[in-house]
C-alpha cells in the first residue's frame, strides 16, 4: 500500500477511503522501527495512546465527524511540551520520570483537531543548543548523514519528519531552534509571530523569545499544522487576541510585484560557499519571477547575537529556578533545603544548561544589570526599530537559514561560541518577534540540505508563506534521505 | 578580553553546587562568552525600552472566577517526598 | 543626648478575591493542604500567570483610600530568590513602577494629628506556608519542613510608608487606621490574628534634630497591635542603649518574641539578597486609564477619617465621634437614619452606643426591629415628656422585641406619663394639703423637701406623672400661695 507522505496528501487519502488513520500510524511506526536505532529522533513513542487516538479518529470520520485537515494525522511533539499522563523530560535528568498532570494548550488543540500524537522527540536539554547533542538521553542524528547532527534544539522533531517517522512535528524556536534543524534536515520549519501560538504548557526557556511552530515536509503542510495550533489562549497573557491572518490564502500567488530584501549582514565570513551560492541562485530566480530584489542593511544585526546571549540566558536563569527537587523531578538529598536544592541542580542540569543559567544570573546581578541585561534590551529595541524601518521598504527579508550545512557530531561541543554562531541568521526574528521560516532548496556537494530563510513583519504570515511556496516550487526539492538500515 | 567574574558567588545565587574544577571551567568559558556579549555596549544612542512584547499587548486580565484545582493525588504522585498531603523538605538554614 | 525614633511600617494585605492572583484556584483558608493548587500556583513546568482584574481593582481602591497617585502604566517584575515555599523560586511582584505611589495617611495620637507619607502600594503574590516539625532549629534526622501551597498565589498588596512615624504609639495608630480602611473598603478580611493583614516595622534612631538616617533594623513577627507597639518600644530602647554604650548597630532583621518581650537577631544571611529584578516577560504592562480610576473612586465607601469628620460636623464631640466611628455598621447605619429622621446627634449617639449596643451584646442578636425612624421617635417621646427617661428604656426593650412603634409600646405597657397640667394640678393640691409640715419646711428654706413631695405625687398617680412637670407645678403652687 502506498501511503502519501505529506499531511495534505494523507488528508485526501483518508477522505477518499484509500487509507485509514490506523494505516497512517502503522506506516509511521514502521519507519520509526527502521530508523530509530540510527537517528534516535524519539525519546518516547506512545504506541498505546497513538493507537487509541488513531482508532478514535477512524470512528469519528466514519460517523461523519470530520475535525479538519489534521484529523487522523500522526504528529510528533518535542519533549518540552507537557502531555498529561505521558512522561515529559525536556531532555534533562532533572525531569527524569516526570509526568505532567496537564496538557499544553497546543496539545489540547491537536487532540481536538483529531491529530494522533505519536510520541515525544529528542531535543537539546531545555531547548538550549543547536545540535541536539546536549540531550541528557543521548544525541539525535541527521537522516541525510548519520555521522552528523540534525541541528537543534528541535533536532528530534526535524529528524523524525525528514525520516518519515512522523507526518509533521511541533518544535519550539527561541533563537532558531525550529528553523535551523529544518534547514539541516531538508524540511520546512516555521517560527510564527510571537504571541500567536500559546506557550501554556511549553517548558519555558526564554519567555519573550520562545514560540512553538510546525516542522513539515512541505510549505502547504506547515500552513495546515500552524492553523491547527495557533490562536488566542486566555491562559497565556502574552497571547495575541486576533485577528489572525490566513497563511494558506496566497500559496499559489507567486512573487510578482513583491519586494524582497537581501540582508547584507547575513553573509560573508563563516558562511559556506555552497550555502551562499544556493541562496543567491534562488534570489535570482525569484527576481526572474517578477520580484524586486534590493540589498538592505540592518546594522543592529551585528550585535543581535550578543544581545540574545544576554537576554535568553537571563530569562532562562529565572525560568529554571523552579527545578529544585521540592515538588517534582529529581531530588538529591541534603541536610538543609539549600543543600538539597544546590545538589539537585548541580547534578540534574547538564553543562550547557549550567553555563546559561550562570551567564543569565550574572547578567541580572547587582552591579552588572545595566551594562549587560539592561543594555541588551536597548539593542533589542534598536533591532525592532531597524526591522520596522526596513519592512517599510520591502515585503520580506531573505537570507540563508544557517551559515553552514549539518556539521559532524562532536565538532562544536567543546566550543560554545562556535556553537552559538549557528544561530546568527535566525536570532534577529526572535528578538523582533516577527515570523520567519526555512524552506529546503537543495543539497550541497556532500548531499547535505541547504535552507532558505524568509522573514516577514509581524502577522505577515500570508506574504511569508506566499514567498516560501514560490521558493519551494522553484527549488523543486523532493529528495528523500536514504537512511542506512541497521539489522534488527 | 575575557571578563573576570566571581563564579562562586554566581553559582551560590543560582543555587547550583559545583566542584572547584567545574567552577574554574565555567569561569573561563563565561569570561569568553561575556566578552562577546559585551558588544551590546557598542550601541550608540538610547533607544527607548518599551515592553518586550512585539505586538504591544497591554492590560491582559482574567475575571475573578474560580476554576477547578488539580487532584491532590495526581500532584503528590510527582512529589519526591510527601506526608499527609504536605510536600516534605529538609529544614531551611535561613528563616 | 536626645534621641528621635524614625519608624516606617510595611504592611501586607491579603485580598479577599474569590480566586488567586494569577490563576483560578479558590482562595480558601482552612482547606486541607495542597487541595487548592494548579500548575500555575504550584510552579509546574510550562505554567503561565494571568492577572486577576478584581485584585487590580482592589489595589487601586486601597491606593485611592490612601490618597495615592495611580500609575498609568505599571509593570510586574520578578523578584528572584530561592525558598522552598516559593514554588517558582521567584515572586511576581513590582519594582520601580508600582500601581500606587505618593499618598498619605493622617494619624491622630493624643489629640495631635500627624501625616504619615505612603511611599507606594504594589501588587504581588503570596507564598506557600511552611511548618517545621521535629527539633526546632537543630538539624537532625527527625526535623523537616512541611509545605502547603494553598496560600501560594493569593493576591497580596504591599503598602510601604515613609519613615515619618516617630513613636511606637503612632505606629500602632497607623496600623489600626490602615486596617480599618482596608476592612471598610471590603477588599480584605484584614484580620491580624489570621494573617490576612501583616505588619513589619523598620526602626532606627538618630540624634534629635539630625536629618540623617541611622542604621535601620527590620522587626517581624508582631501578631497583634499591642505586640506591634511593645516590639517597637523595645527596639527603640535597645538601639538607644546600644549606641550609648558605644556599640555599633547592625542592619539586620529581628524577630519579636512575645513571651520573652524582646526582639531577637535572626541568623544573618550569607551576604545581602540580590533579587535580580527584571520585568516579567510572561506578563504585559498594566495600563490603568483615568476613567477606570474614577469608576473605582465613585464606588469607594465612606472611610473612617471622613466619617469622623462628618460626625464632628453633626455636633458630636471628638471622643464620641471616634467611638461611633469604631462601632459596628449596624449602629452607624441606625445613627445616620435617626439623624435623617430628625433626631439630635448627641441623644441618638447615647441611645445607640449605650442601651442598644448593650442589648445586642446581651441577646447576641441584631436589632432588626429598630429603625432610625423609631430611634428618632423614641427620643422625641422623652423630649416631649410623654415618657420619662427611665420608662423610655422599657419602651426601647419593647420596640426591640418587636412590639411595634415606640408610642404604641409606651401605651400598651402603660408607660405614658401624665403631662397634662390640669390633670396633675388636682393631685398636686391633694398632696400639698396632706403634707403641710413638709410644705412648711420647704417654705423655711429646705429645697430638697421638694423631692419628697414630688415622690408623693408620683405615688398618688401610680408613677405615671411627669416628674419634671410635677416639680414645676409644686414650685408654682408654693410660690404662689403665701
Amino acid at each position: 500500500m502506498s501511503v502519501p507522505d505529506t499531511i495534505a496528501g494523507a488528508a485526501r487519502a483518508l477522505r477518499d477511503g484509500s487509507v485509514t488513520a490506523v494505516d497512517l500510524l502503522e506506516s509511521v511506526l514502521e519507519r520509526a522501527h527502521l530508523t530509530e536505532a540510527q537517528l534516535h529522533a524519539y525519546l518516547n513513542i506512545d504506541r498505546d495512546g497513538a493507537r487509541a487516538a488513531a482508532e478514535a479518529a477512524d470512528a469519528d470520520l466514519a460517523a461523519g465527524n470530520d475535525r479538519g485537515p489534521l484529523h487522523g494525522i500522526p504528529i510528533a511533539l518535542k519533549d518540552n511540551m507537557c502531555t498529561r499522563g505521558l512522561e515529559t523530560t525536556a531532555a534533562s535528568q532533572i525531569l527524569a520520570g516526570y509526568v505532567p498532570p496537564y496538557d499544553a494548550t497546543v496539545v489540547t488543540s491537536l487532540r481536538e483537531a483529531g491529530a494522533v500524537i505519536v510520541g515525544k522527540t529528542n531535543l537539546d536539554e531545555f531547548a538550549m543548543g543547536s545540535s541536539t547533542e546536549n540531550s541528557a538521553y543521548g544525541p539525535s542524528f541527521n537522516p541525510w548523514d548519520i555521522t552528523r547532527v540534525p541541528g537543534g534544539s528541535s533536532g528530534g522533531s526535524a529528524a523524525a519528519v525528514a525520516a518519515g517517522s512522523a507526518f509533521g512535528a511541533l518544535g519550539s524556536d527561541t533563537g532558531g531552534s525550529i528553523r535551523q534543524p529544518a534547514s539541516l534536515t531538508g524540511t520546512v520549519g516555521v517560527k510564527p509571530t510571537y504571541g500567536t501560538v500559546s506557550r501554556y504548557g511549553l517548558i519555558a526557556f526564554a519567555s519573550s523569545l520562545d514560540q512553538i511552530g510546525p516542522i513539515t515536509r512541505t510549505v502547504e503542510d506547515a500552513a495546515l499544522l500552524l492553523q491547527a495550533i495557533w490562536g488566542h489562549d486566555p491562559r497565556d497573557a502574552t497571547s495575541y487576541p486576533g485577528p489572525y491572518p490566513d497563511p494558506a490564502a496566497s500559496l499559489g500567488a507567486g512573487v510578482d510585484g513583491l519586494r524582497i530584501g537581501v540582508v547584507t549582514e547575513l553573509a560573508g565570513e563563516g558562511y559556506e560557499p555552497a550555502v551562499e551560492s544556493a541562496v543567491a541562485d534562488m534570489v535570482a530566480k525569484l527576481q526572474e519571477e517578477g520580484a524586486t530584489v534590493v540589498e538592505v542593511s540592518l546594522p543592529s544585526f551585528e550585535i543581535a547575537l550578543s544581545a540574545y546571549y544576554l537576554i535568553a540566558p537571563a530569562e532562562a536563569s529565572s525560568n529554571l529556578a523552579r527545578f529544585d527537587g521540592v515538588r517534582y523531578g529529581l531530588r538529591v538529598d541534603g541536610e538543609t533545603t539549600e543543600e538539597m536544592m544546590a545538589r539537585t541542580r548541580g547534578q540534574g542540569f547538564g553543562p550547557e544548561v549550567v553555563r546559561r543559567v550562570l551567564l543569565g544570573t550574572y547578567a541580572l546581578s547587582a552591579g552588572y544589570y545595566d551594562a549587560f541585561y539592561g543594555q541588551a534590551q536597548r539593542v533589542r529595541a534598536a533591532i525592532r526599530a531597524d526591522v520596522a524601518r526596513v519592512f517599510g521598504e520591502v515585503d520580506v527579508l531573505v537570507s540563508p537559514t544557517s551559515p553552514t550545512v549539518a556539521f559532524s557530531a562532536g565538532a562544536r561541543v567543546d566550543d560554545p561560541l562556535a556553537m552559538y554562531l549557528s544561530d546568527i541568521c535566525t536570532i534577529p526574528s526572535n528578538l523582533s518577534g516577527d515570523p520567519a521560516m526555512s524552506v529546503p532548496i537543495g543539497l550541497d556537494e556532500q548531499g547535505l540540505p541547504i535552507g532558505f530563510q524568509v522573514m516577514a513583519p509581524s502577522l505577515g504570515e500570508e506574504t511569508m508563506f506566499r514567498v516560501a511556496a514560490e521558493v519551494e516550487r522553484l527549488a523543486g526539492f523532493d529528495a528523500r534521505p536514504e537512511i542506512p538500515v541497521v539489522a534488527g | 578580553m575575557p571578563v573576570d567574574i566571581d563564579i562562586a558567588h554566581v553559582a551560590r545565587l543560582a543555587r547550583i553546587e559545583l566542584t572547584p574544577e567545574e567552577l574554574e571551567t565555567y569561569r573561563s568559558q563565561l569570561g569568553l562568552i561575556l566578552d562577546h556579549a559585551a558588544r551590546v555596549q557598542s550601541l550608540e544612542g538610547e533607544p527607548s525600552v518599551e515592553s518586550s512584547h512585539g505586538l504591544g499587548l497591554e492590560s491582559v486580565y482574567r475575571d475573578d472566577e474560580v476554576e477547578p484545582s488539580l487532584d491532590r493525588d495526581e500532584v503528590m504522585a510527582s512529589a519526591p517526598d510527601s506526608r499527609d498531603g504536605y510536600f516534605v523538605v529538609p529544614p531551611a538554614l535561613e528563616q | 543626648m536626645s534621641w528621635e525614633a524614625v519608624i516606617g511600617i510595611e504592611t501586607h494585605v491579603e485580598l479577599s478575591t474569590r480566586s488567586k492572583m494569577f490563576c483560578g484556584c479558590v482562595v480558601d483558608f482552612g482547606a486541607a493542604p495542597n487541595t487548592n493548587v494548579c500548575p500555575v500556583c504550584l510552579g509546574l513546568p510550562g505554567a503561565l500567570p494571568v492577572p486577576n482584574r478584581k485584585a487590580i481593582e482592589g489595589i487601586i481602591a486601597i491606593g485611592l483610600a490612601l490618597n495615592c497617585e495611580i500609575t498609568e502604566r505599571s509593570v510586574f517584575h520578578r523578584k528572584n530568590y530561592f525558598y522552598a515555599d516559593l514554588p517558582k523560586n521567584y515572586q511576581i511582584s513590582q519594582y520601580d513602577v508600582p500601581v500606587c505611589h505618593d499618598g498619605h495617611l493622617d494619624v491622630e495620637v493624643d489629640g495631635q494629628t500627624r501625616r504619615v507619607g505612603i511611599e507606594r502600594a504594589h501588587m504581588e503574590e503570596d507564598t506557600g506556608k511552611s511548618t517545621h516539625v521535629g527539633d526546632g532549629g537543630r538539624i537532625d534526622a527527625a526535623s523537616a519542613t512541611l509545605l502547603d501551597f494553598n496560600r501560594s498565589g493569593v493576591p497580596l498588596v504591599e503598602v510601604v510608608s515613609r519613615p515619618d512615624i516617630r513613636s511606637a504609639a503612632e505606629a500602632r495608630v497607623y496600623a489600626q487606621e490602615l486596617r480599618a480602611i482596608v476592612a471598610e473598603l471590603g477588599v480584605s478580611d484584614a484580620r491580624l490574628e489570621e494573617g490576612s493583614i501583616r505588619f513589619d516595622a523598620n526602626v532606627s534612631i538618630r540624634p534629635e534634630g539630625s536629618e540623617e538616617l541611622g542604621t535601620k533594623v527590620e522587626i517581624k513577627n508582631m501578631n497583634s497591635f499591642r505586640s506591634l507597639e511593645r516590639a517597637i518600644e523595645f527596639e527603640i530602647a535597645r538601639q538607644i542603649a546600644a549606641v550609648e554604650a558605644g556599640e555599633e548597630l547592625v542592619q539586620e532583621t529581628r524577630h519579636w518574641d512575645e513571651e520573652a518581650g524582646e526582639t531577637l537577631s535572626m541568623r544573618t544571611k550569607e551576604g545581602s539578597s540580590d533579587y535580580r529584578y527584571f520585568a516579567d516577560p510572561d506578563l504585559v504592562p498594566l495600563v490603568v486609564p483615568a476613567d477606570w480610576v474614577e469608576e473605582i473612586r465613585s464606588t469607594l465607601p465612606e472611610l473612617p477619617e471622613q466619617r469622623r469628620k462628618r460626625y464632628a460636623g453633626l455636633g458630636l464631640d471628638p471622643k464620641s465621634a471616634e467611638i461611633l466611628s469604631a462601632s459596628s455598621p449596624v449602629i452607624r447605619g441606625l445613627f445616620d437614619d435617626a439623624l435623617d429622621a430628625g433626631a439630635p446627634a448627641p441623644a441618638a449617639f447615647n441611645w445607640l452606643t449605650g442601651e442598644v449596643t448593650a442589648w445586642m451584646r446581651r441577646t447576641e442578636s441584631e436589632p432588626s426591629n429598630l429603625t432610625g425612624v423609631r430611634v428618632a421617635a423614641l427620643i422625641e417621646l422623652v423630649d416631649t415628656g410623654v415618657v420619662s427617661a427611665t420608662a423610655a428604656k422599657e419602651v426601647l426593650e419593647g420596640v426591640l422585641a418587636g412590639e411595634g412603634e415606640p408610642r404604641a409600646v409606651a401605651e400598651a405597657r402603660d408607660l405614658v406619663q401624665v403631662s397634662d397640667r390640669g390633670e396633675l394640678a388636682g393631685a398636686v393640691e391633694e398632696v400639698l394639703a396632706a403634707n403641710s409640715d413638709a410644705v412648711e419646711r420647704y417654705r423655711g428654706g429646705e429645697e430638697k423637701v421638694i423631692g419628697f413631695l414630688v415622690g408623693q405625687v408620683m405615688r398618688q398617680t401610680g408613677g405615671k406623672a411627669d416628674p419634671k412637670l410635677v416639680n414645676e407645678l409644686i414650685r408654682e403652687s408654693l410660690a404662689g400661695n403665701g
